[in-house]
C-alpha cells in the first residue's frame, strides 16, 4: 500500500500515534508499517469486509437509545491496532492504578470518617449536596473495604508522552467484551501479526475479575456464589453481560431470578432456591431495589440493600460510587491522591472549570466556542457541547440550558486528541482516539494489559462514543 | 440452572416445533384443497379443510374475530404463516423462539444462536406474495429450518440440563400436536361412511399420514389399504414412529426421570403415568374406549404436565418452610 507519503494529515497539530511529522512511523510501530506497506488495499478491504461479516453473524450488538430502527448493531470494528510501547503502559497502568486506589479510600472516608472533608481538602458540599452521595451506605463496611471492584478510566494523549485522564467510570464501566472480542477478531484475520509481534494478552481478564469477586464474597463463605446481574436483554450493553457471565462462567441473573429471604439472596433455580454471594451488578443504584431506592424498579430485587446492609452479599461495584465519578468530583483527585496515598499523581487531570464557580462561570461563557462543556453527572457523550464544532444556535440553547442550573456543568478545554490510521472508505485515514483501560480490585489492584480504543470514525470528530457513532480498535500494550 | 433460563429454553424448542407443525398441517390442507372436493354438507362446514388447521390450534374465535365472514384459505394461511398479531403463526412462533435464544446466548452454542437467528432474519423478508408463488417450498423450508435448528442442538450441544429442556419442549409440543391433528381429522374422516374405501377416503387418509411424515412407514410396516385403526395404532401406540404419541411419551418420560433426579415431583409421576397408559395400552382397548375419548384424555393429560413442569422447574413458588430449610443449610 501506498502509504507513509500518502497519509491525509489535515490537521497537522494532532499528534498522529504511528507517524511523525515527516511521515516516517515511530519505532513501535514500524514493524506494522512494514507489513501494511507489503499489504494490498484490497487485501485489507477484504479483511475488513469480513470483520464486519463476523461481527454482525455472531450477533456482537449494542443497542442505542431512543434510535428505534437500530435496536440491535454492530459496532463499528477498525482493523488497523492501535499499539501502545511498554514503557507507556507502564506509566498508565501504574497511573490508573494509583487512582483507583486513591479513589476507593475516598470512597470509604466519604462513607465513614469524612476526614477529607475535616482536613478542608474537599469541600463539604461536594460530597453531602453531591446527588449521588448515598445517605444509606454510611457507617455500613463493605468487604475487604474494596468499592471500586471494576473501574474504567478514560484517557487522552495529545503527544507521544502527555496524557491526561479524560474522566472515571465507577459505576458500571462498559465495553470490555469489546477488547477481549477485538483481540479474538484480530488473531483470527491477522494471524502472522502475532507470531511476529511481541503482543501483551489479554484473555485472562474474566479469570482475574473472577478471582477478585470471589475474593470479596461475605466473611465464612468458602465457596462462593457468583451472578451477574443485568436489566435484561433490552439493555443496550446486554451482550456484554452474557459475555461476562459466560466467560466466568457464572449465572446471568436478571432482577427476577432473585428473591430475598432472611437478609439472604438466593437464586430461583430447578433444583430449588441456591444462595448467592457475590453479585456483580449491570445496573445502577436507583433500580436496585424498589424497597430502598426507586419504589418503581421492576429491575431490581427487594430487600437486595437490606440483605447488603447486613453483610450477607457483596455488591460489585459497591452502592454509592457514582460520587466518585461525578464530574466535579474528578476535579479533587489528584488532591485525593495526595492525601490518602502520599504520593504525586502519575496521571494528570485535563484543567477543569467547575461552572458553579461565579468567576469561572462568566470564563466560560465567554468562551464557549472552544471549550467542551458536559454535565456533570451525564455519560455516554449524550447532552454535551463540543465549541469548535457546535453552530451559534447551538451554543445560544446550550448557554441557557447552562444559565439553568451553571452547578450542573464543568467545562474544559478542547483537547488536541490524538490520532491513530484508521481504515474508511476512502484509505486510510487520521481519526482521534482515545483510551479506557480497565482496572480490577478485590485481591488486589491490578490491570490486564490491554484497554478499549475508541475512534471517532467522522472526520475531525472528537466524540468516540459508540452512542454517538465512535468504533473500536485492537489495543495492543507491547511486551518490550 | 435458573428457572428463568429453563423456562425461555423450553419455550424456544415448543415454539420451533410449533411452527413446524401448523407448516406441515398448512402443506397437507393446500394439498387437499388442490383435489376435487365433495361440497360440504350443512352443518359440517367445520370440516372445510381450511378450517382444519384453525380448530386444531384452537385459534378458530380468533381467526373469525379477525376475518369475519365466510372463510377463505388466503385469510387462513395470512393469518397463520406471517400474521404478527396471532401469537401462533409461524412468523410469531419463530420470532418468539429467536428472542429466547437472544436471551440466552450464554447457554446455548453459538451455531445454534447463529442458525436460528439466520431463520428469523430470512423468515422476515418473506410477505405474502412471495409465498404464494411457492406455497409447498414454503412449508418445506420451514420445516428443513426446524429440522437443521434440532440439528444443530443436537451436534454442538453439551449434553446438560439445558440440553434436555429443550429436548422436552420439542417432544411436549410434539406429543400434543400429533393427538390434536389425530383427533380432529379422525372426526372429518367419519362422518360419511359411504365414502370408506373410497378415492377421497384414501387421499384424507394418506394426507394426514404425510402431515407427520408417516405415508411410508405405514406403507412398509403394514403392506396394506389404509384403514383408522391402522393408523391409530401407528400414530399412538408404536414406539418406533418418530411422531408417535408412545415416542414423545418415552422421551419425555426419560428426560423427567433425570431432571427430577432423587426430588420426588408431581410432573415424573404424570409423565409415567401417560407412559404407561401408552407403553402397556391395546388397539382394540383404545377403539373399545373411543378414539375420540382416549386422545380427549391425552390431550388433558399434556396440558396438566405441562402446568406441573412449569410450577416444579420454570416459574417456581417456593413455599416459606421449603426457603428456610435451604437457607440454613447453605449457611
Amino acid at each position: 500500500m501506498n502509504l507513509p507519503g500518502k497519509i491525509k494529515t489535515a490537521a497537522t497539530h494532532f499528534h498522529n500515534e504511528m507517524y511523525d511529522g515527516a511521515g516516517a512511523p515511530y519505532f513501535h510501530y514500524t514493524a506494522y508499517a512494514d507489513w501494511l506497506a507489503s499489504r494490498s488495499s484490497d487485501f485489507m478491504q477484504q479483511k475488513q469486509k469480513e470483520a464486519d461479516t463476523l461481527y454482525a453473524r455472531h450477533g456482537i450488538t449494542f443497542a442505542v437509545y431512543g434510535d428505534e430502527g437500530g435496536v440491535e448493531r454492530s459496532i463499528p470494528f477498525d482493523i488497523i491496532p492501535r499499539i501502545i510501547p511498554a514503557a507507556i503502559w507502564k506509566k498508565v497502568s501504574d497511573g490508573c492504578c494509583q487512582r483507583v486506589r486513591a479513589l476507593n479510600a475516598f470512597l470509604k472516608d466519604i462513607y465513614h470518617g469524612q476526614e477529607i472533608i475535616k482536613a478542608g481538602v474537599v469541600p463539604k458540599q461536594q460530597i453531602l449536596g453531591n446527588k449521588l452521595f448515598r445517605r444509606e451506605m454510611q457507617g455500613i463496611n463493605v468487604p475487604g473495604d474494596v468499592y471500586l471492584h471494576i473501574a474504567g478510566i478514560d484517557i487522552v494523549m495529545v503527544g507521544s508522552e502527555t496524557f491526561y485522564v479524560l474522566e472515571d467510570n465507577l459505576r458500571t464501566p462498559s465495553g470490555v467484551s469489546y477488547m477481549l472480542e477485538n483481540r479474538k477478531m484480530m488473531m483470527r484475520l491477522f494471524p502472522d501479526l502475532f507470531a511476529t509481534t511481541p503482543v501483551a494478552p489479554i484473555d485472562h481478564y474474566a479469570d482475574v475479575l473472577l478471582d477478585n469477586l470471589r475474593a470479596v464474597a461475605p466473611p465464612g463463605i468458602a465457596d462462593p456464589t457468583v451472578a451477574v446481574l443485568t436489566p435484561g436483554s433490552y439493555n443496550s450493553a446486554y451482550f456484554e453481560h452474557a459475555f461476562l457471565a459466560q466467560q466466568m462462567g457464572v449465572e446471568l441473573v436478571e432482577g427476577q431470578d432473585l428473591f430475598v429471604t432472611d437478609n439472604t439472596v438466593f437464586m430461583r433455580t430447578t433444583h430449588g432456591p441456591q444462595r448467592v454471594d457475590v453479585i456483580y451488578r449491570r445496573i445502577d443504584d436507583d433500580y436496585l431495589d424498589p424497597l430502598a431506592f426507586r419504589p418503581d424498579s421492576t429491575l431490581g430485587v427487594p430487600g437486595l440493600f437490606a440483605a447488603y446492609r447486613s453483610g450477607k452479599v457483596t455488591l460489585a461495584n459497591a452502592i454509592g460510587t457514582g460520587v466518585a465519578d461525578d464530574k466535579s468530583t474528578y476535579t479533587y483527585v489528584p488532591e485525593m491522591i495526595r492525601f490518602y496515598l502520599g504520593e504525586e499523581p502519575i496521571l494528570q487531570n485535563v484543567p477543569t472549570h467547575q461552572l458553579g464557580k461565579a468567576d469561572e462561570l462568566e470564563y466560560v461563557l465567554a468562551h464557549l466556542s472552544e471549550l467542551v462543556v458536559k454535565e456533570v453527572q451525564g455519560s455516554g457523550g449524550y447532552g454535551m457541547l463540543v465549541g469548535p464544532a457546535a453552530s451559534k444556535s447551538d451554543i445560544k440553547t446550550y448557554r441557557a440550558r447552562i444559565l439553568e442550573n451553571p452547578a450542573n456543568f464543568i467545562a474544559q478545554p478542547t483537547l488536541a486528541l490524538s490520532t491513530c490510521p484508521t481504515f474508511v472508505q476512502s484509505g486510510i485515514v487520521p481519526r482521534h482516539v482515545d483510551l479506557r483501560p480497565y482496572v480490577l480490585s478485590g485481591k488486589t489492584v491490578t490491570l490486564v494489559p490491554g484497554a478499549l480504543t475508541r475512534v471517532a470514525l467522522s472526520e475531525g470528530s472528537l466524540v468516540v462514543n459508540s452512542s454517538q457513532g465512535g468504533g473500536t480498535k485492537d489495543t495492543w500494550v507491547l511486551e518490550q | 440452572m435458573l428457572s428463568r433460563a429453563a423456562n425461555n429454553l423450553y419455550w424456544m424448542s415448543r415454539h420451533i416445533e410449533r411452527a413446524e407443525n401448523a407448516a406441515r398441517m398448512l402443506d397437507v390442507t393446500y394439498r387437499m384443497s388442490l383435489l376435487p372436493y365433495r361440497v360440504l354438507e350443512r352443518g359440517q362446514e367445520w370440516a372445510d379443510p381450511w378450517a382444519l388447521p384453525l380448530v386444531i390450534t384452537g385459534l378458530a374465535s380468533t381467526y373469525y374475530a379477525r376475518y369475519p365472514g365466510k372463510l377463505a384459505s388466503d385469510n387462513v394461511m395470512r393469518f397463520m404463516l406471517l400474521d404478527a398479531t396471532n401469537p401462533s403463526s409461524i412468523y410469531s412462533c419463530i420470532q418468539t423462539a429467536r428472542d429466547s435464544a437472544r436471551s440466552m446466548r450464554g447457554t446455548i452454542t453459538d451455531e445454534m444462536y447463529q442458525d436460528l437467528n439466520d431463520f428469523w432474519f430470512k423468515l422476515r423478508s418473506f410477505d405474502n406474495s412471495r409465498i404464494q408463488s411457492g406455497v409447498s417450498e414454503f412449508f418445506d423450508w420451514i420445516k428443513i429450518r426446524s429440522h437443521q435448528f434440532r440439528g444443530v442442538t443436537f451436534g454442538t450441544m453439551l449434553r446438560d440440563e439445558g440440553y434436555r429442556f429443550i429436548r422436552l419442549g420439542t417432544f411436549m409440543e410434539r406429543a400434543d400436536n400429533t393427538a390434536r391433528i389425530l383427533d380432529v381429522k379422525y372426526h372429518t374422516l367419519l362422518p360419511s361412511v359411504s365414502d370408506v374405501g373410497g378415492a377421497v377416503d384414501y387421499y384424507q387418509w394418506s394426507a394426514l399420514l404425510r402431515s407427520v411424515s408417516a405415508f411410508d412407514a405405514y406403507r412398509k410396516i403394514y403392506r396394506d389399504a389404509i384403514t383408522p385403526m391402522k393408523v391409530a395404532e401407528l400414530l399412538i401406540l408404536r414406539d418406533d414412529m418418530p411422531r408417535s404419541l408412545h415416542t414423545c411419551m418415552n422421551e419425555i418420560y426419560e428426560i423427567l426421570r433425570v431432571l427430577c433426579d432423587a426430588s420426588q415431583r408431581e410432573a415424573e409421576r404424570l409423565a409415567g403415568e401417560l407412559h404407561a397408559m401408552l407403553h402397556y395400552g391395546r388397539t382394540q382397548q383404545i377403539i373399545e374406549f373411543g378414539l375420540h375419548e382416549y386422545l380427549l384424555e391425552f390431550i388433558k393429560g399434556i396440558g396438566k404436565l405441562t402446568d406441573e413442569i412449569s410450577k416444579d422447574f420454570l416459574v417456581p413458588v417456593y413455599p416459606a418452610h421449603a426457603i428456610r430449610t435451604v437457607a440454613i443449610n447453605a449457611e
